[in-house]
């Protein structure tokens, strides 16, 4: 199959089901990109998320970043249309029902049970991203402490970034 | 701050823009500043409850929050405008990153720095699932579902789509079970 063709019905399809956020779908995205269709391998991947964290921009920017680095220009538009229609659309004709659950059970049920699904994603997210960029002892002591700072403080993670990079510069990771 | 009703297009579009440009790693936290602080475009608690729907609806957040607040001031158009004012200029850095990426790529100082960033960015995620995961410790029976998911993503293998509408239905009803009884 023609390979936009692919981005746009795979990219599409995760567009629906990233409940909880672009982060969420990383894990699929990495099987699709990788495993699957071959388009690039493990570090490479590594790279193009580590490239998309220190851009400015939404998460979901990564999509954008694949589609670029398997098929050029044409794969980077394709790839940022088939994440943004889906559920933009979905979402633009759900507003007006919403509204009117708002308050309700429903509302409450659905959200509470979603929210564990999206939890085991971003998880999974950080466990792949994780085994793609800690190849090395140093690199998975800047990962636990990276962990320990961000939950023990509010410092912008563009600082973390900036040392993470020194820190690769320098031949520590 | 004074309520407005009139957001134009070009608002819209320069709104978002900086929103976008302001955050690294998401951009979420920036919205609100933005939008409700700053602009005054919709009152906190307007903000709040779009916000909860653009989290429970697929789809990327921000994006999602863009298409409701761009079709609340100016309808279709306005939604659209609101996503393309979100994405564009990242769009062409992430380009120009990618471009910069396949043409020294391999050099080995962009492959240490990545590396470190790399590892940086690992913790980043790993954080933001365990922060999510806290708030959910009063519910221990659903986080059963947070574990399933990772066991079938990382050791299984299987694909998003089926795993998601296998375990969303049984995670729903067992919400709805609880909060039931617990009502």
């Amino acid at each position: 199959m023609n390979v936009i063709v692919e981005i746009m019905l795979k990219f599409g399809m995760l567009s629906l089901v990233a409940f909880g956020g672009a982060s969420t779908v990383l894990p699929e995205l990495h099987r699709l990109a990788v495993e699957t269709h071959g388009w690039m391998s493990d570090a490479t991947f590594a790279h193009l998320v580590a490239i998309s964290q220190a851009t400015p921009g939404p998460n979901s920017i990564i999509f954008t970043l694949v589609g670029w680095h398997v098929a050029g220009l044409s794969g980077a538009l394709a790839a940022t249309v088939a994440m943004c229609a889906p559920s933009s659309l979905l979402i633009f004709f759900f507003m007006g029902f919403w509204k009117k659950i708002q308050g309700t059970r429903w509302h409450n049920i659905i959200q509470t049970g979603i929210s564990p699904l999206a939890i085991g994603l971003v998880l999974a997210s950080g466990c792949i991203i994780t085994r793609g960029a800690d190849k090395s002892w140093g690199a998975c002591g800047l990962t636990a402490a990276t962990v320990l700072i961000v939950l023990n403080s509010r410092l912008n993670p563009l600082w973390l970034i900036g040392c993470g990079a020194l820190l690769g510069l320098a031949g520590i990771i | 701050m004074e309520q407005r009703q009139d957001i134009s297009h070009g608002e819209l579009f320069w709104g978002f823009n900086k929103i976008a440009l302001s955050g690294f790693g998401g951009v979420m936290s920036w919205a609100r500043q933005t939008i409700v602080e700053e602009r005054g475009w919709l009152s906190s608690e307007e903000f709040t409850s779009l916000f909860g729907l653009c989290q429970f609806m697929p789809g990327p957040n921000t994006l999602n929050l863009a298409v409701c607040i761009g079709a609340r001031f100016q309808g279709a158009s306005g939604a659209l405008i609101s996503l393309f004012g979100l994405l564009f200029v990242p769009f062409l850095i992430i380009i120009g990153f990618g471009a910069l990426y396949g043409k020294f790529g391999e050099l080995p100082a962009i492959q240490a720095m990545l590396r470190g960033i790399g590892a940086v960015a690992a913790g980043l995620m790993l954080a933001m699932g365990l922060r999510m995961a806290a708030d959910l410790v009063r519910r221990p029976l659903l986080l059963v579902f947070s574990a399933l998911i990772l066991v079938g993503v990382i050791l299984l293998h299987w694909p998003l789509v089926a795993l998601m509408f296998g375990l969303a239905p049984l995670s729903i009803w067992l919400s709805a079970r609880r909060y039931c009884t617990s009502s």
